[in-house]
């Protein structure tokens, strides 16, 4: 009997580009320019940023005066004053409050979500975690004005309820949720043999969660609240409505104050493009811009080096 | 022919177990003898590792099991409603299949259970560090770690890890030592090393012990223990079941027909 031995393939059957090929590579080319944009965005904008303020930082940039003098006064005709002194005074006691606010709340919120809720309770309360985050600032900065501010008023006998206190507490509200979801998971992160191995030598639950699961866990927390300063560093209009947005080194919790964020948000649009007061304004974005990027760059290898571990 | 008269350390009396609606367990009945080596065999999913961790209620923290039956220990029905899971786990240690020492130093480990029963009681410091060395003594794993006791125990060899947790057992002074294939994840050097220790603790201790393989269970158990799905088949003396099992479930599985 005859076989007739089957045809070798020829080289171009190796090399037939069909459609799919096209689709194939055209696919590949369109992820990575949406892979890489993201990066590019950013550079340029922190180049923006840079140039726009540079005018500043070559020519009439003191050090000493920028971070040292408490007077912010652009609007001097005669000898404008750009010291941030007094802004970083505010922006900081107002994180610092939000901070003392946040981390009990959010601690809290994440222990009983991560080691006590189950089914549908923690699925729920988690859902409502992710939607507070999402809550627009501008109207938490309308809670800090129609409710805070009233209430502050009303408590403690102060004049003016826009102050220290009205918008620590309304940013420390504001940070929780993003905390607290960082923080759920770093405990998640958590073995469960930890926990098994804890309770099987006879632990309760607070010593399973305090001896074992927390120190376990540290380095994510400490992630979730540096993300949480980050996110008190850089917020605007909530701080914006609730500081009273006067230039002030506070000396208490009721002392109106100006933040960074604000007073670039208030005041870019009404200066003079170019102008000594508009490059300041942009002088402030890079020192915002490399504090935060500092921040969320530690947090962010903090919680990296866990999940490493 | 009675030898002697034993007593019982862990009783079981028709113990059912349900994971959800899958029923795991199905009336089994074991009387754990007092101050031997009992070992488990049985194919995956025969329930053996279910029935250990439902001796020391570590069962429990799933949260979806049932179960229906007593077990007593010493004469205690640990499933009764007055009964304290911290006492209850105070008296029976576990080691687990993987290791799981606490991300935390070698010597927190081997005081942490100490620690943790022992509240309100003042320790010297001489007094921690004897408790913390004949822990470490009694598994041989002292003269390796003697020079670094604040090294994180994670750090150390798995065989070394699996020590590690049986040492940090022997302070709280368990009466029982529950084992679920404390040498799967060891190497041949470091199952002889455990099952040398095994020896060494019997007597004192009471072990029960699941394992996979049957040669250990032969080696390093004077009682053994046959599963199938779910359903205690033969107790008897390690001996007599692999050489003259009675029934022919047993038969197949140490001739490795399944399993």
């Amino acid at each position: 009997m005859e076989r007739t031995s089957p045809a070798q393939p020829t080289a171009a059957e190796f090399d037939r580009r069909n459609l799919d090929w096209y689709i194939d590579k055209l696919v590949q080319i369109l992820v990575f320019i949406g892979g890489i944009s993201a990066i590019v965005f950013i550079i340029g904008i922190f180049a923006f940023v840079t140039i726009e303020g540079a005018g500043f930082l070559l020519d009439d940039f003191s050090f000493k005066e920028f971070f040292l003098s408490p007077f912010w006064e652009p609007s001097d005709e005669d000898a404008p004053e750009y010291g941030i002194l007094a802004l970083v005074a505010g922006t900081a006691s107002v994180t610092g409050l939000a901070m003392i606010v946040a981390i009990p709340f959010s601690l809290g919120a994440a222990i009983f979500i991560g080691e006590f809720a189950t089914g549908r309770t923690r699925e729920s309360l988690k859902v409502l975690v992710e939607l507070l985050a999402a809550i627009p600032s501008v109207v938490w900065g309308f809670i800090g004005l129609t409710i805070m501010n009233p209430l502050i008023i009303d408590l403690f006998d102060v004049p003016v309820g826009l102050n220290v206190l009205n918008a620590g507490v309304i940013l420390g509200l504001m940070a929780a949720p993003i905390m607290t979801s960082i923080a759920e998971d770093a405990l998640k992160a958590v073995p469960d043999r930890y926990r098994e191995a804890a309770e099987a030598l006879g632990a309760t639950q607070w010593e399973v969660i305090f001896k074992t699961v927390l120190p376990a866990a540290k380095n994510g927390l400490l992630g979730a609240v540096l993300l949480g300063v980050g996110r008190g560093f850089g917020e605007t209009m909530a701080v914006l409505m609730a500081t009273g947005h006067s230039v002030n080194i506070p000396d208490s919790l009721f002392d109106p104050v100006r933040a960074l964020t604000a007073t670039i948000a208030a005041e870019l649009g009404e200066t003079a493009v170019g102008s000594d007061h508009y490059q300041v304004l942009f002088t402030i974005g890079i020192f915002l811009f490399l504090v935060t990027f500092v921040i969320n760059l530690t947090a962010d290898l903090i919680v990296r080096g866990i999940r490493d571990q | 022919m009675i030898m002697e008269q034993n007593n019982y350390a862990i009783c079981t009396q028709n113990l059912n177990l349900w994971y959800g609606s899958f029923q795991a367990l199905f009336d089994v009945n074991l009387n754990i003898k007092e101050g031997l080596i009992t070992s488990m065999i049985g194919p995956s999913g025969c329930g053996k590792s279910t029935y250990l961790r439902s001796v020391n209620r570590i069962n429990e923290r799933l949260g979806y099991v049932r179960i229906d039956g007593s077990v007593h220990v010493f004469g205690h029905n640990i499933y009764d409603p007055a009964v304290e899971l911290v006492q209850v786990r105070k008296k029976i240690g576990m080691v687990f299949q993987r290791p799981n020492p606490l991300p935390i130093s070698i010597r927190d480990n081997v005081l942490f259970g100490h620690r943790i029963h022992n509240k309100g009681q003042k320790f010297s410091k001489p007094e921690m560090e004897e408790i913390l060395e004949d822990a470490l003594r009694q598994v041989l794993l002292w003269d390796k770690v003697k020079d670094h006791l604040d090294k994180k125990a994670t750090e150390l060899s798995l065989e070394e890890q699996q020590k590690l947790c049986i040492a940090r057992l022997l302070p709280v002074r368990p009466k029982i030592l529950l084992m679920d294939e404390p040498c799967s994840a060891l190497d041949p050097k470091g199952t002889a090393a455990v099952e040398e220790l095994l020896w060494d603790l019997h007597g004192e201790y009471t072990v029960l012990i699941v394992t996979h393989n049957m040669s250990q269970a032969r080696r390093a158990s004077e009682e053994c223990i046959f599963m199938l799905h779910g359903k205690v088949m033969e107790h008897n003396a390690t001996e007599d079941l692999f050489v003259t099992p009675k029934m022919k479930e047993t038969a197949d599985y140490i001739e490795g027909r399944y399993g």
